[in-house]
């Protein structure tokens, strides 16, 4: 293979693993958008997508225009459920103390799977297909295909969504200004929950596509969902166009370091790109301005 | 002496009594406690009491926030035990360097880290602790890579060696108490007044004439000199050191310790410290379900006792008894 | 330290400016405050007197102008150097610390004076614990001067709003301040409570204390300024002994709006 083949093979690799970092990272941002809060419960919704795919794909049989629908639905009102009553019971404003229940809740969420599903590594079907492609030299897998794909597609209709829907308007209303959403008579704790449930969906989703080449493990979505934080970071937290430039960013950075200086590193790469973003420029690439 | 003059001079001296107290108490457990099993996890608890009292000093009481204080544990361990492996250098020396090192090493972080607040500092913190579990398992030529170091030394002083768990319990639960003394002192000066200030009211407090960013700096440090000594007991004591003992979800224990326990309640991060130590061994058959069951205690006490659970019932008593008096005083209030 | 003459300037600032995004919350004011005398800032809301406070303690950084403090330039320093030049303040809307007892907040007023080590901290030597006595007899009686002395214990968030406001005068009392300035200390309270304020600040200002006082209350300022100095829309529109502040008629204009002559 030529060294401009690898290079494509590399940037591929980047930009697919770059779609799921900003997926996750945009499931952070909702919800710190609505609440003002870090869920760490995020990186566990990634998980359960893909748990809920094999349990759709392989116990229940079902075929996989039903079960991927279905495993994104059942992460979606796993999330909702995580805030109604996880969240909403807590009447603290304190961040760390919300920043803790999170990661109470997330525990008991890792905890759960691992019950339910054991502690052993799980193989994942894959959407389609398993005969690499080739294209402009490089071999792809046509699961990397469908990443990019689907993951373009979420984000437009994530936007059609925000801009288009009475609830997505009402969740950037919450997001503005929580009290002035409440006075025009939006309801801003239905909103949150919708906020949660769609930060599951992006969670989940991500988790549905990437676990076919990733193994499946209860605790897989962790490394996978802290790298997404550190896209939402590096993009700008909260920012909706961040999160996607801050994905394919980290994700680009991430595949061309492990390949051209050192793969064994290649996990530090995202936090030390986090802690550099953190340290320097802390509202990250696309931010609004110093918020924390 | 008369009662009134006793009354009054416990009063005065509550805080050195209660340690003297709790000290004595302690004293006879490995003559009752003789299941050397069972003296292994006091043992532990009392490395990570350590750690916890550092912690809560900078999240209970000066109200920042740190999701990575395995790294420093792990630092403190790892330095400990490669100085006194590879090095010969005698443990005490060993540790003090290690807790010099780990202290430069919490100024450098802690200079632009604790610019940060609310949870951009606390993804700082993880970040580090990641990079630092990383180059724990991968820089192997020096740290021994995934299978760690062993063959650490038992702590010695004066060609006493602490070997095993009874000598062992006695100089760890002793590190602890001095380590609770160090803390209470802390809390009770002007400075750790200021600690508490700044954690209400950062403008507020520096009105006063509190130097917000040194005081924050400086309580990070301390935490985390507190954690590198509590590593380097944990080497000594273990003899084996792997990297995953020091990875995110121990420092998430930690920080559920000074919780459970209750922020800024000192006495409390040893319950803490205690309970969850001790929460994997009693769970038994219920063994699988411990994730879950420690999440749930977690999300319990932050739902019901935020104030964590020592703290929750003695805000409890104090509004009670305050109320009372009140009360008593104007009864038409 | 008296290297000021009583009724001698203590501070004076010049030229102060502070622009919010093009808003002119504070232009080209210029303030002077003599030694143990009481100096009242007055003017309508949103007139820039707290703007002028928080220059002056270092939280806002003034545009351009200058603040000297008995020989010493202020702008640029940090809040706490500020504290520790022994300017002391009180906010608007209180910054008491709620979870703290009232003794702490009061001993925290003491700060500045605290100056331990960390290290005698930890090892609680002699002269600390000498030194803890000391600030607990002078937080002590400043409660009992402010009132709060059987609040000591209570946390400082469940005392009743005019127990806070005076808590927040004793904690910025306490370390007796070569400049004290209190941000509104009567706002929110009642006749009764004024009139308690009202008493603690003549007696502040009878143990030589130099104030600089922020009111709206005119009968208040009235009663103990020695001086006034009046702000609008951020400039300093009139100065002088309260009697001749109260007959100016720019000063009227501020406060009620432009006086026209109907037929």
């Amino acid at each position: 293979m030529s060294s401009l083949q690898d290079f494509t093979q590399f940037v591929f690799s980047g930009l697919t693993s770059g779609a799921i970092y900003a997926m996750v990272a945009m499931g952070f941002g909702v919800v710190h958008n609505t609440m003002g809060i870090v869920n760490f419960t995020q990186v566990d919704f990634v998980t359960l997508g893909g748990m809920l795919l094999y349990g759709a794909l392989v116990s229940a049989k079902m075929p996989m225009t039903v079960a991927l629908p279905a495993a994104v639905a059942g992460v979606t009102l796993a999330g909702a459920l995580v805030e109604f009553a996880g969240l909403r019971p807590s009447r603290s404003r304190n961040h760390l103390l919300l920043i803790l229940l999170t990661i109470g809740l997330s525990i008991v969420l890792r905890g759960a799977m691992q019950r339910t599903w054991g502690k052993n590594s799980m193989a994942v079907p894959p959407l389609a297909g398993e005969a690499p492609l080739a294209f402009l030299g490089a071999t792809i897998m046509p699961q990397a295909v469908w990443i990019l794909v689907i993951t373009a597609l979420a984000m437009s209709l994530l936007v059609l969504f925000f801009r288009k829907t009475t609830a997505g308007l009402a969740m950037r209303a919450v997001a503005s200004n929580p009290t002035a959403a409440a006075v025009v008579g939006l309801r801003v704790r239905r909103v949150r929950t919708a906020s949660f449930a769609l930060a599951g969906a992006l969670g989940g989703l991500a988790g549905i596509l990437v676990t076919p080449i990733t193994t499946l493990r209860y605790d897989v979505g962790v490394l996978l969902g802290l790298k997404g934080f550190a896209a939402a970071i590096l993009g700008g937290f909260g920012s909706f166009p961040g999160a996607i430039v801050g994905g394919i960013a980290l994700g680009l950075l991430e595949s061309l370091g492990a390949a051209y200086v050192s793969s064994a590193w290649k996990d530090t790469i995202a936090f030390l790109v986090l802690l550099l973003v953190l340290f320097a420029r802390p509202h990250g690439l696309m931010g609004k301005g110093a918020g924390a | 002496m008369s009662p009134r003059a006793a009354a009054s001079f416990m009063a005065r001296h509550r805080t050195g009594l209660s340690v003297i107290g709790l000290s004595l108490a302690l004293v006879p457990v490995p003559l009752i406690l003789t299941n050397p099993w069972k003296l292994g996890i006091l043992n532990l608890i009392a490395v990570h009491a350590i750690v916890a009292l550092g912690l809560n000093l900078f999240v209970g009481y000066a109200g920042q926030i740190s999701l990575g204080h395995a790294a420093f544990f792990g630092l403190g361990a790892y330095g400990s035990a490669i100085l006194t492996t590879a090095f010969a250098i005698p443990p005490l020396l060993a540790a003090a360097l290690t807790a010099a090192g780990v202290a430069l090493t919490a100024l450098v972080i802690g200079v632009p880290a604790l610019r940060l607040t609310g949870h951009y500092l606390a993804m700082a913190t993880l970040g580090f602790n990641i990079v630092v579990h990383n180059v724990l398992v991968q820089w192997d030529r020096v740290t021994g890579g995934p299978s760690g170091l062993s063959g650490i030394p038992p702590l010695a002083v004066l060609g006493l060696a602490f070997r095993d768990e009874v000598r062992q319990y006695y100089l760890l639960w002793g590190a602890a108490m001095v380590f609770l003394t160090l803390s209470l002192n802390l809390v009770r000066s002007g400075v750790g007044r200021g600690l508490a200030a700044l954690a209400e009211d950062e403008v507020s407090a520096a009105a006063m004439g509190v130097d917000v960013r040194r005081g924050k700096i400086a309580v990070f440090t301390v935490s985390a000199v507190f954690a590198s000594v509590g590593g380097s007991l944990f080497a000594h004591y273990m003899g084996t050191i792997t990297p995953d003992t020091f990875g995110i979800f121990t420092s998430i224990d930690f920080v559920i310790m000074v919780v459970i326990g209750g922020l800024g309640s000192l006495w409390g991060s040893l319950a803490g410290a205690a309970f969850v130590t001790v929460l994997p061994h009693l769970l038994g058959p219920l063994e699988d379900s411990k994730d879950i069951i420690h999440g749930l205690i977690v999300v319990t006490v932050l739902l019901v006792l935020p104030r964590g659970f020592l703290a929750g019932i003695a805000d409890l008593a104090k509004s009670r008894l305050a109320r009372g008096r009140s009360a008593m005083r104007s009864p038409m209030a | 330290m008296a290297t000021v003459a009583p009724n001698g300037i203590i501070l004076e600032a010049s030229g102060l400016t502070k622009h919010f995004g093009g808003l002119p919350a504070l232009h080209e004011v210029g303030f002077v405050a003599r030694k143990g005398q009481v100096t009242a800032l007055i003017g309508p809301n949103g007139a820039g007197k707290t703007t002028f406070i928080n220059c002056l303690t270092g939280l806002l950084r003034p545009d351009k102008g200058s603040m000297v403090f008995d020989g010493q330039e202020l702008f640029g320093l940090s809040p706490h150097r500020i504290a520790r030049l022994g300017i002391a303040r009180t906010f608007q809307n209180l910054g008491l610390f709620p979870r703290l007892s009232v003794l702490d907040n009061v001993l925290c007023g003491l700060s500045t004076t605290a100056g331990d080590s960390l290290l005698e901290a930890f090892l609680r030597t002699p002269s600390l614990r000498h030194r803890e006595r000391r600030l607990r007899l002078a937080a002590l009686e400043a409660l009992d001067t402010f009132g709060l002395a059987d609040r000591a214990q209570w946390p400082a968030g469940a005392l009743s709003y005019g127990e806070k406001k005076r808590l927040e005068l004793a904690r910025a009392f306490v370390s007796g301040p070569r400049l004290l300035l209190l941000d509104e200390p009567v706002a929110g309270l009642n006749p009764d409570e004024t009139e308690r304020v009202g008493t603690l600040i003549r007696q502040m200002r009878r143990s030589g204390a130099t104030l600089i006082l922020v009111e709206h209350d005119m009968d208040l300022v009235m009663s103990v300024a020695d001086h006034v100095v009046v702000l609008d829309g951020g400039r300093r529109i009139a100065g002088g002994a309260p009697e001749d502040v109260r007959r100016n008629p720019l000063v009227l204009e501020a406060y009620l709006g432009k006086i026209s002559v109907t037929a």
